[in-house]
């Protein structure tokens, strides 16, 4: 009898028992991560999810990512068949307006700029002794683009899921931080004031209906393994600008990102346990990511600058920051800089022709990687 | 097996060109698509 309830309490305190010491750190670090989505807004659609999935993960033997695990069930349906970041991108695509980009087709080149470095970042996990996968997933962080993340690591490199994942993202949020004091060292005070003209709308309805599909043509017979990434948010895109599927176009915006973003957020949370985070390579992998993002913002800059002097100082070089892929949010950060120092200068539909150009330049830039990949036999 | 050296530097060449000349292809063929089809003020006012 006595037996019985001290087995019945072990039960009580199995838990605890088996509570490894990274455990506890793994979940201050998901506490963290809610508070910076709470309090601090930052991506608190993805922080959220993700930092209370990390608590959980974390709690031993509640087997969540175990064989039949709900987290585990959630992570094969959706992650391992890369099924929740085309879903998003589906999303991704009906919210996006590509109108500034094809005003000004000549942005697309700073949203090439602005993916250099992921293929720096790609050099540098190599010389640390990263294998080729791992390398290219790493790499790709640059693209400052959480669903190209989790398509390409989910894979390629399953065991980086999380640190990638929550690399972008967070580097995502902290775009408004990082980016500013690279503009001011790259760029002297004269090219920051340069106002550029705002054309009136220049795009018809058939060539913005064309856009999508010749993209998806296009980039898909460049980059035949990256088309899933194009198409998918080519087609959030087409459906927005048909109008004809209204209906599809709010549900790709609202209910299915929705539902998919808390899926994948709490996914990408289930990866976070401690035994497999806690270690020097996620250290490694967040500065590679931090590098990878800088290095874009830079890159992105120097090709501004060279379009300042070709034009003879009509491009404010502020807007080549805009290249990557974190949309909207890096054009504000040009807009607010542009007006820090000249309060007569509205670089926004500028900027955000750069950034909607870093759109796609990002998932064109994941989509070659992944065709030259092919293209050499390594995946 | 090629050495990391070589693979690295082939994806920077091949993947950053490819990625550079995609876009500059696709920035051509919006111009081309934009003069074929220009904007006319007044299909703003069917929609």
């Amino acid at each position: 009898m006595i037996e019985a309830i001290i087995s019945g309490a072990n039960g009580l305190i199995a838990g605890f028992m088996n509570l490894h010491w990274s455990n506890p750190v793994m979940m201050a670090i998901g506490c963290l991560l809610l508070y910076l989505g709470i309090k601090k807004d930052f991506e608190p659609l993805l922080l959220v999810p993700i930092g209370f999935g990390c608590i959980i993960v974390n709690i031993p033997l509640a087997g969540l990512m175990e064989k039949e695990g709900f987290l585990r069930t959630i992570y094969d349906a959706g992650i391992i068949t890369e099924l929740f970041p085309l879903l998003i991108f589906v999303g991704i695509g009906a919210m996006t307006d590509f109108t500034p980009v094809l005003e000004n087709p000549y942005t697309f080149l700073l949203g090439a700029a602005g993916q250099c470095g992921i293929f720096l970042t790609l050099l540098l996990a190599l010389a640390l002794g990263f294998k080729y996968n791992e390398a290219v997933t790493i790499g790709i962080i640059g693209a400052c683009d959480g669903p190209t993340v989790i398509y390409v690591a989910s894979q390629y490199a399953q065991n980086l899921l999380g640190p990638c994942s929550v690399a972008a993202y967070s580097y995502m949020s902290l775009v408004p931080v990082l980016q500013p004091p690279i503009m001011r060292i790259l760029t002297t005070k004269k090219e920051r004031e340069t106002i550029m003209k705002t054309g009136k709308r220049t795009v018809s309805k058939t060539t913005k209906l064309l856009f999508p599909i010749v993209i998806t043509i296009v980039g898909g017979l460049i980059a035949p393994k990256g088309l899933p990434l194009l198409a998918t948010i080519m087609l959030g895109n087409f459906m927005k600008e048909s109008g004809a599927v209204a209906r599809l176009t709010k549900a790709s915006e609202n209910e299915i990102t929705n539902i998919v973003t808390l899926l994948l957020g709490i996914s990408i949370g289930a990866t976070m346990d401690g035994k497999v985070f806690v270690q020097p390579t996620t250290i490694i992998i967040l500065a590679l990511g931090l590098i990878a993002i800088c290095l874009d913002t830079v890159c992105g800059i120097l090709f501004g600058k060279v379009l300042y002097l070709i034009t003879g100082g009509k491009i404010n070089p502020l807007i080549g920051a805009a290249g990557i892929s974190a949309f909207p949010m890096s054009a504000r950060v040009v807009q607010k800089e542009g007006q820090r120092y000249n309060k007569k200068n509205y670089l926004l539909m500028h900027a955000m022709g750069a950034n909607a150009g870093g759109q796609v330049g990002s998932v064109m830039a994941a989509a070659v990687m992944l065709s030259v990949l092919k293209g050499m036999g390594v995946i | 097996m090629m050495d990391r050296w070589t693979f690295g530097i082939t994806m920077l060449v091949v993947g950053m060109g490819g990625t550079l000349l995609t876009l500059i292809l696709l920035s051509l063929i919006m111009s081309v698509l934009k003069k074929i089809f220009p904007y006319k003020p007044d299909e703003e006012k069917k929609d």
